[in-house]
């Protein structure tokens, strides 16, 4: 099973996914991103999902669940790089990830979250 | 055409009625449109037709038959575009038959002569309906690419600010269109406000709406945010009676309004020069 790494930067946790999402490697990043919001006591997280082409409900709804645990942690989860035909996708099985953020680019997701402080 | 002499005497026979069989066959037509063309511009064309009908059936030249086609073609197109019915079109060939049926009926030794014309003439008129029915199919599609084409522009109002003005009827296949070019759109110009215009269309209904309310959620997902603006007071009257909510989207009667709100939220503020 392929592992997601997670980045600290500043008081932010950086995820970026660079492989085809499995059921197992997104509940193995949901379970580290938790671990690591614990052990860093970050206030923002980027997920970036720009090689993420292709999603399915499942994952749809663990990218909502991350953003959940992390608002737990007073941490906000914003998620950049979404392409097109995945926003469709999502649009489609009615998935309108409530409670997360979005942005076009890693960088505006950066403004986003340093604009909450 | 069989060889011999069936076809060579009805070429004469025709020759010999020309002024005859054409009058006739031009009140025929003239009688079948009710009176859109003049009789004297159908008895040109017809006469024209007649005239190669004769030189196929004489069998004198080998480009008469490549030449009637072509004619009987031109004729079918021009009657499509002009708006003639089908069967308005294919009898104007097919009345021939009539004009020289009138005529044979009292010579009773040109039967043969007149069922070999006959059944050539029914192959004209199938020839005539099928170019009829291609030039129809080839005005409908020219008609939904320009439709397409004229339903999907996608404008920059600002830096960072793109709108969509929709004009006519939305269905599945336009929305797809819309969003996929707004989101492809949004990624390339980085812009992060999005307006949907909805001044030209003109009945909102469920089905509208929820297509509607796909493409916002779709450009939320990159992280635009979008607007709808130019929802007009009888397109809002059947919104509410619907009960059709648009949640917490933002609304605006006019694009101008959607404009000022997208520039409030970047930051910009327009002053007096």
């Amino acid at each position: 099973m392929e592992q997601v790494p997670i980045l600290k930067i500043g008081q932010t946790l950086f995820v970026s996914i660079q492989i085809d999402l499995q059921d197992e490697s997104v509940m193995r990043l949901q379970e580290d991103l938790a671990d690591e919001l614990a052990a860093t006591g970050a206030n923002g997280v980027i997920i970036d999902i720009t090689a993420v082409e292709i999603v399915d409900s499942f994952i749809g709804r663990m990218l909502t669940m991350i953003g959940s645990i992390s608002r737990l942690f007073d941490a906000e989860t914003v998620i950049v790089g979404m392409r097109p035909a995945v926003a469709i996708t999502l649009t489609e099985l009615g998935l309108s990830l409530s409670g997360v953020r979005t942005a076009l680019n890693a960088e505006k997701g950066l403004e986003i979250l340093n604009g909450k402080t | 055409m069989d060889v011999g002499g069936t076809s060579g005497r009805m070429a004469d026979y025709l020759r010999d009625h020309q002024d005859k069989v054409v009058g006739r066959w031009s009140e025929l037509v003239v009688a079948g449109v009710r009176g859109r063309t003049s009789l004297d511009e159908v008895r040109r064309e017809l006469g024209d037709l007649y005239g190669l009908i004769i030189r196929v059936l004489s069998g004198a030249d080998d480009h008469a038959e490549g030449e009637l086609r072509a004619s009987l073609d031109e004729l079918s197109r021009s009657r499509a575009r002009d708006g003639f019915s089908p069967s308005e079109t294919a009898l104007a060939v097919l009345s021939v038959k009539e004009a020289v049926y009138e005529l044979v009926a009292d010579a009773a030794e040109m039967v043969p002569e007149f069922l070999a014309f006959s059944r050539m003439v029914d192959d004209l008129g199938v020839r005539t309906f099928e170019s009829y029915s291609a030039t129809r199919e080839r005005i409908i599609s020219d008609q939904v690419t320009t439709m397409m084409e004229l339903s999907t522009p996608v404008v920059r109002l600002w830096d960072g600010i793109i709108a969509v003005p929709l004009v006519g009827t939305l269905d599945s296949a336009r929305t797809q269109l819309v969003m996929e070019k707004l989101l492809d759109t949004l990624v390339a110009t980085g812009a992060d406000h999005a307006v949907i215009d909805i001044t030209g269309v003109s009945t909102v209904d469920t089905e509208v709406a929820q297509h509607l309310l796909k493409t916002v959620s779709a450009a939320r997902l990159l992280g635009a945010n979008c607007t709808i603006s130019g929802i007009r007071p009888q397109v809002a009257q059947t919104i509410v009676s619907l009960g059709i909510d648009f949640g917490d989207i933002a609304t605006k009667a006019t694009l101008a309004d959607a404009l000022a709100l997208a520039l409030r939220q970047a930051g910009l503020k327009v002053v007096p020069a």
